[in-house]
């Protein structure tokens, strides 16, 4: 194993080789806001929110897909990433139809979440108010896809731990969408095994359990890494 | 097949071929304008006139002056007919007769104009001279003796090194050196690797990759061949949008002549190499022609383009060393391999060796397709090939599709290079060159390739999906006169950050019109603003 040397927002760290940056940084207890990352499954580079600057690289490179590398000079919270940090968040909230105060998991929100952190009280681009669809057809589960940022960790979860595949994407640009099965209703996949897992990986409140209320969601983010631990390392217990 | 066979079948056609022939284009251009008909026509007159033992009607590939088709060019008197119709095919048939130029009705093209004469062809070499879908013709003009020559005196560094020597860069685009590319994905490890032509050309108004597969298959071929003789691979694909159906009727006759004369498949010119190609035909998504998510297409999956690195030549098609080249980057490697590279070399500016195709179209008297040497000044493209514009005065000239930019007509003094035009704040790019008139609106303009861009966004990052909407909306707004200077700021800011921070090359560049439009013509985005003093004094009169 062979161990790395880097800077990250000018403290000098040292870290295994094969580590991303957005690892390497938290476990040195700086945070980076990341939105398509999910512990326990693939990284896409997706959202563009872990950007860093990185010396000698004339491009921003994303933390959750960028492996550190001898010398590194990363900034990771500069004004311009803080800036495009938070014209992403206003892009989303623009782009869906995000109602927090009707909202299962209002208070529970990664975006909500990100909006505070990148301080975010409006958005100074219009917003979109697009037609989407709420999808209620499966028995326990519904998906509101006015709160999706398609953010695919639905699609991965559901492909990479539970072995199901039920999600995909359809269409492109502005109609992208998020879509079950062949594009059916939810309800009408066999594939699905209500698992839930889609449920706990979703960062808003576009998927959900049937009969919460308002607030009321509570999600369990730690099942996913444990279902990938105890599958690697053989430890059925937590 | 060994040389000698190769020879004789060169000689064979070249015997066989008719003293007097007629060439009809029946390339994309020509063909949509009737050309199938006007060369039917002339089969059949030439027939009744007893002829058809001395004189041969040829279906050849594109003849370059696009914008006058059908053209039907005859060897002798040596005249080259524009806008042929079917009731001007006995006064051709005539003429030929009487050796000497029609005078009913078809109108014979100025060979001597500049729009020919400042055109130096490599890549179109054989274009509108052979029939591409007889490989016989290929291989009498020379063609696969390059590949003949590399399997068997070269190694392939040899050939990577002449590659790097020619100073060839990728036509796909951004111009990456294609002997660097060549050579890393020489360097990976033996194993499986892979060639790809990427023929996806998405870019609204560029046709040259089009005309090359449609005018000269074998070449792209024989370029792909060669490249996978050099890096190690076995295998290769040329992907190819459905939206280019002769192109790829084209290249499925030559890949199956190619096999039928073992010049594909194993042990090609009795050597240990081996190489086949397979056509993806892809669906025509702009996104499609970004590396990654072309390779993610020949894999099956959904065109998303993935973080790079791992570059292709690392981690490719099926985590494979991948080499992708343009389509017209494969087209120049026969003729490297035959002249060397310090011809090729000799050709063009410092950094930017050859020529490049341009696909010459919008406001302007002749359209068509040029292939000029690089370094050429823009003026002597737009007002001595093209001839200017019918109306007004030209405004500017737009390169690179989406991801480019316009250069005001005061700049075109500039030589045609890929630095050159990057400082210009547009690039190269695959080979659009659209001409604008006075009359055109700039703002119209950057809309134009933003709503394109919007639309061919695949969707997978923030930046693009959205980011485009926004800016398309923006310049909504301005053209109907309803933002303000903040709007204007807006844009801008919101251009910056799409640049900066998508994920693919589409989104990285998508705001390049816009902030290029903004560049030269930003008074025509003033004018259009509220509370502009311009706009107010329209609104008080
Ligand atoms: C959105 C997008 C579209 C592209 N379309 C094409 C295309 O149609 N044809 C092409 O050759 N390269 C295209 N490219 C560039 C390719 O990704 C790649 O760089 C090129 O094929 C490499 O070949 P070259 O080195 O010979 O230029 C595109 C790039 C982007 C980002
Ligand atoms: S409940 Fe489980 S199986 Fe069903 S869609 Fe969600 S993750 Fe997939
Ligand atoms: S439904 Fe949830 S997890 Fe799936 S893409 Fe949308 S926001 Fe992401
Ligand atoms: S930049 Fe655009 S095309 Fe490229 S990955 Fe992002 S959304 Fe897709
Ligand atoms: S978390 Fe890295 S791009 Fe989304
Ligand atoms: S298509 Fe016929 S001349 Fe170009």
């Amino acid at each position: 194993m062979s161990v790395k040397t880097l800077t990250i927002d000018g403290v000098p760290i040292a870290i295994e080789e094969g580590t991303t940056v957005l690892e390497a940084a938290r476990q040195n207890g700086v945070h980076i806001p990341t939105l398509c990352h999910l512990e326990g499954i693939s990284d896409v580079g997706a959202c563009r929110l872990c950007l860093v600057e990185i010396n000698g690289s004339p491009k921003l490179q994303p933390a959750c897909v960028t492996e550190v590398a001898e010398g590194m000079n990363i900034r990771t919270n500069t004004e311009t990433l803080q800036d495009y940090r938070r014209t992403i968040v206003e892009l989303l909230f623009a782009e869906g139809n995000h109602v927090c105060a009707v909202c299962v998991a209002n208070g529970h929100c990664e975006l909500q979440d990100l909006a505070i952190e990148v301080g975010m009280d409006h958005s100074r681009l219009p917003y979109r108010f697009p037609e989407r669809e709420i999808d209620v057809s499966h028995d326990r589960f519904g998906i509101d896809h006015n709160r999706c940022v398609l953010c695919t960790r639905c699609v991965r979860v559901c492909d990479e731990i539970e072995g199901a595949h039920v999600w995909d994407v359809a269409y492109r640009g502005a109609a992208l969408k998020v879509v079950t099965g062949l594009n059916q209703p939810w309800g009408a996949v066999d594939a699905c095994t209500s698992c839930g897992k889609c449920v706990d990986a979703c960062p808003t409140g576009a998927i959900f359990r049937k009969g919460s209320t308002v607030a009321e969601m509570e999600r369990d983010r730690d099942r996913l890494e444990f279902i990938v631990n105890a599958r690697k390392d053989h430890q059925w217990t937590r | 097949m060994d040389l000698n066979e190769l020879l004789e079948i060169a000689e064979k056609e070249r015997q066989r071929a008719a003293s007097v022939r007629i060439r009809c284009c029946t390339a994309a251009g020509c063909a949509s304008s009737g050309a199938e008909e006007i060369k039917d026509r002339l089969e059949q007159s030439i027939k009744d006139a007893g002829l058809d033992n001395t004189v041969e009607v040829c279906s050849v590939g594109c003849m370059k002056f696009c914008g006058r088709g059908p053209l039907v060019e005859i060897d002798i008197p040596g005249v080259l007919y524009q806008q042929v119709s079917g009731d001007q095919v006995e006064a051709i048939v005539d003429a030929l007769k009487q050796n000497k130029a029609a005078e009913s009705g078809a109108t014979p093209l100025d060979r001597e104009h500049p729009f020919f004469t400042l055109q130096q062809p490599i890549v179109l070499e054989n274009s509108g001279k052979i029939n591409p879908e007889r490989i016989e013709e290929y291989i009498a003009v020379g063609g696969y003796q390059n590949l003949y020559h590399v399997i068997h005196d070269m190694s392939p560094d040899e050939v990577v090194d002449e590659v790097t020597r020619s100073g060839l860069r990728g036509r796909g685009g951004g111009g990456y050196p294609t002997g660097l590319k060549w050579a890393t994905v020489a360097k990976m490890p033996e194993g499986q690797k892979y060639v790809i032509c990427n023929a996806d050309e998405g870019d609204p108004g560029a046709f040259m990759d089009r005309s090359v597969l449609e005018s000269d298959p074998h070449r792209i071929i024989e370029g792909m061949a060669i490249a996978a003789y050099a890096i190690g691979a076995n295998h290769g694909y040329i992907y190819v949008r459905a939206e280019y159906p002769l192109a790829i009727k084209r290249l499925e006759t030559a890949i199956k002549q190619a096999k039928r004369l073992g010049l594909m498949g194993s042990q090609i010119f009795d050597s240990p190499f081996d190489f086949k190609i397979d056509i993806r035909v892809g669906a025509g998504a702009f996104v499609c022609g970004e590396e990654t998510a072309l390779m993610q297409s020949i894999e099956g999956g959904r065109g998303n383009p993935r973080p790079r690195p791992p570059y292709p030549a690392q981690s490719g098609l099926w985590h494979s060393p991948t080499l992708i080249n343009n389509v017209e980057t494969f087209a120049n490697i026969p003729a490297i391999v035959r002249e060397g590279a310090d011809w090729f070399a000799s050709i063009g500016t410092e950094k930017s060796k050859g020529t490049k195709v341009f696909a010459l179209t919008g406001k302007i008297r002749n359209t068509g397709l040029i292939e000029v040497p690089m370094g050429i000044a823009l003026r002597e493209i737009v007002e001595k090939m093209g001839g200017g514009v019918p109306r007004g005065e030209v405004k500017a000239v737009q390169t690179g599709g989406p991801s480019g930019g316009c250069i005001p007509a005061h700049l075109f003094d500039t030589p045609v290079e890929y630095d050159s035009l990057i400082q210009l704040g547009t690039m190269m790019g695959s080979g659009g060159m659209i001409v604008m008139d006075t009359e055109t609106s700039m703002v119209d303009v950057a809309q134009f390739y933003m709503e394109f861009c919007r639309g061919e966004s695949c969707g997978k990052c923030i930046p693009c999906r959205a980011g485009t909407v926004q800016m398309y909306q923006m310049l909504t707004k301005i053209l109907r006169g309803e933002a303000t200077l903040i709007d204007l700021e807006q844009l801008e800011r919101v251009c910056g950050m799409v640049k900066a921070t998508s994920l693919c090359g589409l989104g990285q560049t998508a705001p390049n019109p816009v902030l290029s439009t903004l560049r030269y013509f930003r008074e025509e985005y003033l004018e259009l603003l509220k509370d502009s003093p311009k706009a107010q004094g329209v609104a008080s009169r």
